[in-house]
């Protein structure tokens, strides 16, 4: 498990890994334009984690990703959307209080990228949330699973 | 005795599965469809963004989308405390 794959593989995973990156924030970015989201955007980026964790093994992981700081972002993700459904709480708990205001995320244009009100933001909270808390699940599973295997 | 229930346990299962065939809907047209015209004739002016499922699951059903967030932190959580309590017993 250490040594990872064979050279095409990791050679395609260097071509391949940084386009399955963008393409999970672009998806996570146009939540509200085009099909997807922050769920299955985060699970587009933790996936390109995956490849380079089965393609060059665990031993070039250690210093790339640190596991408590992707914990640490996954609660801010968490955070994140629980304040910003707590944001229009004087309406409503949900409540988008951003969505028709003209402000920022407010244009009342639905085919641009900045209308939505809160949605953008609320994709990019949970995307967040779901890369890090998979690739987390991921990195704790290869560890506990090669410990095991070398003791 | 048994295999009799059997049989019979399995013509009644596939009558209603030919019941339920033979009078489903034409596709396309569900029976109760006020909530979904609600959401696709509204949800452009009220939410402002052209895809209506990320309008539902983020605004209009939020609170729903707050409970899968919930169940991921929880499966992470699990995971930690399953693997951390076999590195513990092992050492």
């Amino acid at each position: 498990m250490n040594g990872g794959m064979s050279i095409i593989v990791k050679t395609v995973t260097r071509f391949v890994y940084a386009l399955i990156i963008m393409f999970g924030f672009y998806v996570i970015m146009h939540g509200h334009l085009t099909p997807g989201g922050g769920f299955q955007g985060g699970a587009v980026v933790a996936s390109a984690f995956a490849l380079v964790l089965v393609a060059f093994g665990t031993a070039g992981l250690k210093g790339v990703l640190n596991r408590h700081l992707l914990q640490s972002l996954e609660e801010v993700g968490a955070l994140a959307f629980l304040g910003l459904a707590f944001a229009g709480i004087g309406t409503a708990f949900f409540y988008n209080i951003l969505a028709n205001s003209g402000a920022v995320f407010g244009k009342t244009d639905p085919a641009v990228l900045a209308s939505g009100g809160l949605l953008p933001l609320m994709n990019w909270a949970v995307g967040l949330k779901v890369m890090t808390g998979i690739v987390s699940i991921l990195i704790i599973m290869i560890i506990g699973s090669r410990e095991e295997a070398v003791e | 005795m048994k295999r009799a229930l059997t049989v019979a346990a399995f013509l009644l299962v596939a009558a209603f599965l030919v019941v339920a065939a033979t009078t489903m809907r034409p596709f396309g047209e569900p029976s109760h469809t006020e909530m979904d015209d609600y959401f696709l004739a509204n949800c452009q002016t009220e939410v402002v963004a052209n895809n209506v499922v990320t309008a539902v699951v983020f605004d209009y059903r939020g609170f729903d989308t707050l409970g899968e967030a919930t169940v991921l932190f929880a499966a992470v959580v699990g995971v930690l405390a399953l693997f951390r309590t076999v590195r513990e017993d092992e050492r």
